[in-house]
């Protein structure tokens, strides 16, 4: 019989929906994976409560381990401990990199409401001359910024705490 | 039903996220600038994930085996909770961020408290939106002020907004029976203490914006009772329609 670190290996082969560069367990995602009533249960957390992808990310789950001969899996949905971009492995934040997307720098103060946006590197040319251009990047998730030295306009992976 | 006061609890902060959130999607693709239509998208987004978790935890309570859907859409208006300030039309981008700000402003240190609630459902979906709620109001604050202490034309539309916004306020702060009931058993945060705390948020960014506080201190109220302003059907009828045509259709 499969273990739960064999389950986990499979899951490193499911990339995120909406970032493909990152797989599910990158992201930080996947919870406890356990074996009870003949069935094998992964938990899931939403990295925001609206995201979208979290179905896509079900089903692609379920339809991983089906590939690797396991039928009895299911998806539990659960919010706590919440979700924070900590969780994100190092190779994650390579890859996110490497792939235009500025990953989450340690913003210190997240209570202040009129703090100064963070000092996010370009990951196009590493320039610390950047600026925010809105809170609201294309997902949920990440924030629109500029380049100042290069111009590269690029997506900052939001922290989240 | 075990919990009636709970459940009734809980459909009112889901219904306060679910209406606010069909409100900003109507935004979508007509914001002012791409990146207000995304982040009005992405805020609805926040507010219907949250409403859902909230949902599933109350079709629990309810325990007669409906999902988050058929609570979602399948109730009558005076079967809703919500209060009327996040049923008052989208109106100018004024009137949106300052309608979101003043939610904002409360949301986020009502989950703040709600987060110590020893009901864990409670305290797991508040410590989730928090985080989320957080850059909601961050976004929300920046507008008005941008706004406020802009040119003379958005300095008077956000003061527009205010004063037609304010009246509907005071039932963010709205306690009937069920919160005596919450709170006595200590489940829940008294209002009372966030409404200083949202005064303070709303008096300081103002204040900062050049916009005043209206002096008039008219009060509406319902929603709680599930007494809804005539927009509430409008929107029901957009947001129930799928499910009302055609029952039990998924996605
Ligand atoms: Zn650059």
């Amino acid at each position: 019989m499969v273990s739960a670190a064999d389950i986990r290996s499979y899951l490193e082969e499911v990339s995120d929906p909406e970032i493909p560069v990152l797989t599910i367990t990158d992201l930080g995602v996947v919870q406890q994976i356990y074996f009870q009533d003949q069935t094998w249960f992964v938990e899931l957390t939403p990295t925001y409560s609206g995201c979208p992808a979290m179905q896509q990310i079900e089903a692609d789950i379920l339809s991983k381990l089906k590939e690797k001969g396991i039928e009895n899996a299911q998806v539990k949905h659960v919010l706590s401990p919440a979700w924070t971009t900590d969780w994100i492995s190092e190779e994650g934040r390579q890859k996110l990199r490497l792939y235009g997307i500025a990953p989450p720098v340690n913003e210190p103060d997240k209570s202040a409401l009129f703090s100064e946006p963070p000092r996010v590197a370009c990951p196009k040319c590493n320039s610390k001359d950047t600026r925010m251009v809105s809170l609201f990047g294309s997902t949920a998730c990440k924030a629109h910024y500029q380049c100042n030295a290069c111009q590269e306009p690029f997506d900052y992976f939001k922290c989240l705490k | 039903m075990q919990q009636p006061a709970l459940f009734e609890y809980v459909l009112r902060i889901a219904d306060d996220s679910l209406i606010l959130g069909q409100r900003l999607g109507e935004w979508c693709g007509h914001g002012p600038i791409l990146e207000e239509d995304i982040a009005m998208t992405n805020i609805a987004l926040d507010l219907i994930g949250q409403s859902i978790s909230l949902y599933d935890f109350a079709a629990e309570l309810e325990g007669t085996g409906k999902n988050h859907d058929q609570l979602a859409y399948l109730r009558y208006e005076n079967e809703y909770k919500n209060i009327l300030l996040v049923e008052q039309p989208n109106g100018d981008f004024a009137m949106t961020i300052l309608r979101q700000f003043f939610f904002d402003a409360f949301r986020l240190p009502f989950y703040e408290a709600l987060m110590q609630s020893p009901v864990a459902q409670l305290a797991a979906v508040a410590a989730k939106s928090v985080k989320e709620t957080r850059y909601h109001l961050k976004h929300t604050s920046e507008w008005v002020i941008r706004m406020g202490d802009g040119t003379d034309e958005s300095h008077q539309r956000a003061q527009s907004a205010i004063d037609h916004l304010w009246r509907y306020t005071n039932e963010l702060f709205y306690e009937n029976e069920v919160d005596q009931t919450l709170q006595a058993e200590g489940k829940v945060p008294a209002l009372s203490a966030i409404r200083t705390q949202w005064l303070s948020t709303v008096t300081n960014v103002l204040s900062e914006a050049t916009l005043q506080i209206p002096t008039n201190d008219w009060k509406f109220d319902g929603g709680r009772e599930g007494r809804h302003s005539e927009h509430m059907g409008y929107i029901l009828s957009d947001l129930q329609y799928m499910q009302r045509a055609y029952p039990n259709m998924e996605w």
